[in-house]
């Protein structure tokens, strides 16, 4: 089952893109609907936390100095995970990440292999490598694993199917999967259907593969949290875990996580807790005397192996440049929703697995902003996402950054350039631009009789393509109030 | 130990370069809200644009350029600096000295952002007033617009100026806080986006009841204005100065009302 952005991702048309999902009503009642709803569950669930905003103060403070410290709490995060007894693997790209995976797979003779979500993975573009190689791979989050099956890319980092209805899973379940007008007739009986069929991929699994919430440096322990179970069925049934973590996971304590737990489930889905939340401290332990001389048994549970590939793929170029707070990031997908400018287009039409405001900026800083650089672009900075951040992410200040950046280090349109250096050079010549304004305004008036503009001219087009344009006073505000002055 | 607020009888006004073009009335109204609270305003013939256009399209050199200027301009002598717009007031007041931090004009730069005010914060937190004796019997939606919102936490002084007005009615606008999809260039540059969140924005204020909708920044506006007049619809849009100003002045009122007639020549 082949799916991955190679298709449905090419950076540089993001117009075209947007275009189609603008002119999609159904995706976007899918989406204004839900992501309404998941805010307003997120207000809520803050609005009951006491003592909010200090405990986004703090969960940021500790994002910026594990980030501040990365070098050291990473060393320690894989020296513990090494002494609970997992493997951990450092990939600097993508193809080392991937190519780790799948020759593990290989070498223990793995023909199937189970995930969980982990947008890591997606990232990597993991399924297509193993699946090139042979291995059936099988998401078993609900979400993911209807966009498996449609052969989409997640549209969402929280909510992979967010572009979906209840309509439309139900008919690819019937195209798909055979099901029955019985099976789909309810979100119910279509859970159900996907979870008789996940148990046995489940058991069957020779593998199984997770992303990693939070990585706690003390105890080399993984944070997963989901609200379906899957991601404890995933490291727990197959007898080998493969966890995929980008390296700006980790936070120093246990401690620590407690703060990010309180921020992270509120943020995503309005939930005080997610049903499942797992730490797992190394694979199973076999019997051993403890350092009491007691000999424990065999744990009955958990997977013999443990790997931990801990992702760089261009975060260490991010850490330490105008654009490491996006590192802080715990990708609970609140600015996402809170985007006006998503929740028009949608996830697919960014191009990238990071979608929205956190996307526009993680996107380009990893794969770099000459083959993304309209990202940056599209947003209104109305700040919404800012105002969301658990951890208070200053993106709007990151989206100009990247603005900047692309007009200092890329070509920038001449016509653009020149109207913008014009209109400065006006600007800072105030009779200069007094002039040019009433030359402007002799000519619209002479075109429209002075009312309201239905239509402009090409480079500005775009406006009166959804609003008339106010036509020029006819006296401008300087120019009555000095005539006034000169009448007293 | 009470601190009491210093009495303005100054003030310098920058009415942006979009009131100045297209909005007088929006000008004329704050000079009269601020005479009737006994401050005089002074007008600089040599304002422009505040920059903020070049800023966020990333040609940061162009728009160091506006705001050295801007900043001339208003730094021949030390009073207040009100401006009638939340987006115009964020630039000078958070993003001029981050523009400017390895500039000789940072000084200056700092200087005037912290004697910068949005009108209505100017109103509410500088001079005390809730109640400018505004008298208005009509139905009224206020729109919260993102950079005065956001940046600059402007939302209580505006809705206490609104709630003082005698004879007004308010109605409350559904998600007045989303971004109205104006966003400076991106309405021309990605205009179909911008068109979309507008249409959204047009849905709640007809669900709302209103036929005024009021706001602080007349750049959104002119956006939320010019696409209610593709709906052909009787409602109105107003700067928050103006409906202040209706009791004692209905000519800005009046004069708005002509432009919005598209018969008028």
């Amino acid at each position: 089952m082949t799916r991955r952005h190679s298709d449905i991702s090419s950076p540089v048309n993001f117009y075209t893109r947007s275009a189609k999902s603008l002119a999609d009503p159904h995706l976007r009642t899918a989406l204004t609907s839900t992501t309404n709803r998941i805010l307003q569950n997120r207000t809520k669930a803050i609005e009951g936390l006491q003592h909010a905003d200090a405990l986004r103060d703090h969960a940021r403070r500790i994002r910026a100095h594990t980030l501040g410290h990365l070098d050291k709490y990473l060393v320690r995060f894989a020296d513990a995970v090494a002494q609970c007894g997992g493997k951990v693997y450092w990939a600097k790209t993508a193809e080392a990440a991937t190519d780790y995976v799948a020759t593990l797979a290989q070498t223990k003779k793995v023909r199937s292999i189970v995930k969980s979500k982990s947008m890591v993975s997606e990232e990597l573009e993991l399924n297509q490598t193993l699946e090139n190689r042979g291995i059936r791979v099988i998401e078993t989050d609900l979400g993911e694993y209807i966009a498996q099956i449609a052969k989409e890319a997640p549209s969402h980092i929280i909510a992979p199917i967010i572009h979906k209805t209840r309509e439309d899973v139900a008919s690819l379940f019937k195209e798909k999967l055979g099901a029955t007008e019985a099976e789909v007739a309810t979100v119910s009986t279509m859970t159900n259907l996907v979870r008789r069929k996940l148990r046995l991929e489940f058991l069957n699994a020779d593998m199984g593969i997770s992303g990693v919430n939070f990585g706690v440096s003390e105890t080399g322990s993984l944070c997963l949290i989901t609200n379906e179970g899957n991601g404890r069925l995933t490291t727990t049934i197959p007898p080998i875990h493969v966890a995929l973590m980008g390296i700006e996971r980790v936070v120093p304590t246990i401690e620590d996580l407690e703060i990010m737990l309180q921020v992270l489930p509120r943020s995503a889905t309005g939930q005080k807790l997610t049903a499942y939340t797992n730490i797992i401290t190394g694979p199973r332990r076999r019997s051993s005397e403890n350092n009491l001389g007691k000999k424990t048994v065999d744990e009955p549970d958990g997977p013999d192996e443990l790997h931990v590939v801990l992702v760089d793929n261009g975060r260490s170029g991010i850490l330490g440049s105008s654009l490491a707070e996006i590192l802080y990031c715990v990708r609970c997908g609140a600015c996402l929703n809170a985007c006006p400018v998503y929740q028009q287009i949608g996830g697919h039409a960014y191009g990238s697995v990071y979608s929205g405001p956190m996307g526009s900026i993680l996107t380009p800083g990893l794969f770099g902003l000459e083959l993304w650089q309209e990202l940056p672009h599209a947003s209104t900075l109305c700040g919404a996402c800012k105002e969301v951040c658990p951890v208070r992410i200053d993106i709007p200040r990151m989206l100009l950054e990247l603005r900047h950046q692309a007009t200092t280090t890329l070509p920038v349109k001449k016509f653009f350039r020149i109207s913008i250096a014009l209109y400065r050079h006006l600007a800072v010549r105030p009779w200069l631009f007094r002039l040019t304004r009433n030359f402007i305004r002799y000519l619209i008036t002479k075109f429209t009789k002075g009312g309201w503009v239905e239509q402009l001219p090409k480079p500005l087009a775009g406006w009166t393509a959804y609003r008339d344009f106010p036509p020029l006073a006819r006296q401008s505000f300087i120019e009555q109030w000095y005539a006034k002055k000169l009448l007293d | 130990m009470t601190q009491h607020t210093p009495r303005f009888t100054r003030a310098q006004l920058f009415v942006t370069c979009l009131v100045d073009t297209f909005f007088p009335s929006v000008g004329n109204a704050v000079v009269n809200v601020l005479a009737n609270q006994g401050v005089k305003s002074r007008v600089s013939d040599k304002q422009t644009c505040c920059g903020q256009p070049a800023f966020n399209a990333g040609l940061w050199n162009d728009a160091r350029a506006m705001a050295r200027h801007t900043i001339d301009v208003f730094s021949d002598d030390e009073s207040p600096v009100v401006v009638p717009s939340g987006s115009c007031a964020d630039m000078v007041v958070h993003q001029y000295p981050v523009l400017l931090k390895d500039d000789p004009y940072l000084k200056k730069a700092e200087n005037l952002a912290n004697r910068t005010f949005e009108f209505s914060q100017f109103l509410v937190d500088k001079l005390d007033v809730d109640d400018v004796g505004a008298q208005c019997g009509d139905c009224v939606a206020y729109h919260a617009c993102c950079h005065g919102l956001r940046g600059l936490g402007i939302d209580p002084q505006p809705k206490k100026l609104l709630k003082h007005i005698k004879g007004i009615t308010q109605r409350s606008l559904s998600d007045a806080e989303s971004c109205c999809g104006f966003g400076g260039l991106f309405a021309i540059k990605m205009s179909d986006i911008s068109g979309a969140i507008l249409q959204r924005k047009l849905d709640d204020i007809e669900a709302s009841g209103a036929n005024i909708i009021v706001a602080t920044d007349v750049s959104c506006l002119m956006h939320i204005e010019g696409g209610l007049r593709r709906r052909d619809k009787r409602i109105r849009t107003m700067h928050l100065a103006e409906i202040l100003t209706s009791s004692f002045d209905n000519q800005s009122r009046e004069s708005r009302t002509k432009l919005k007639d598209r018969t008028v020549t």
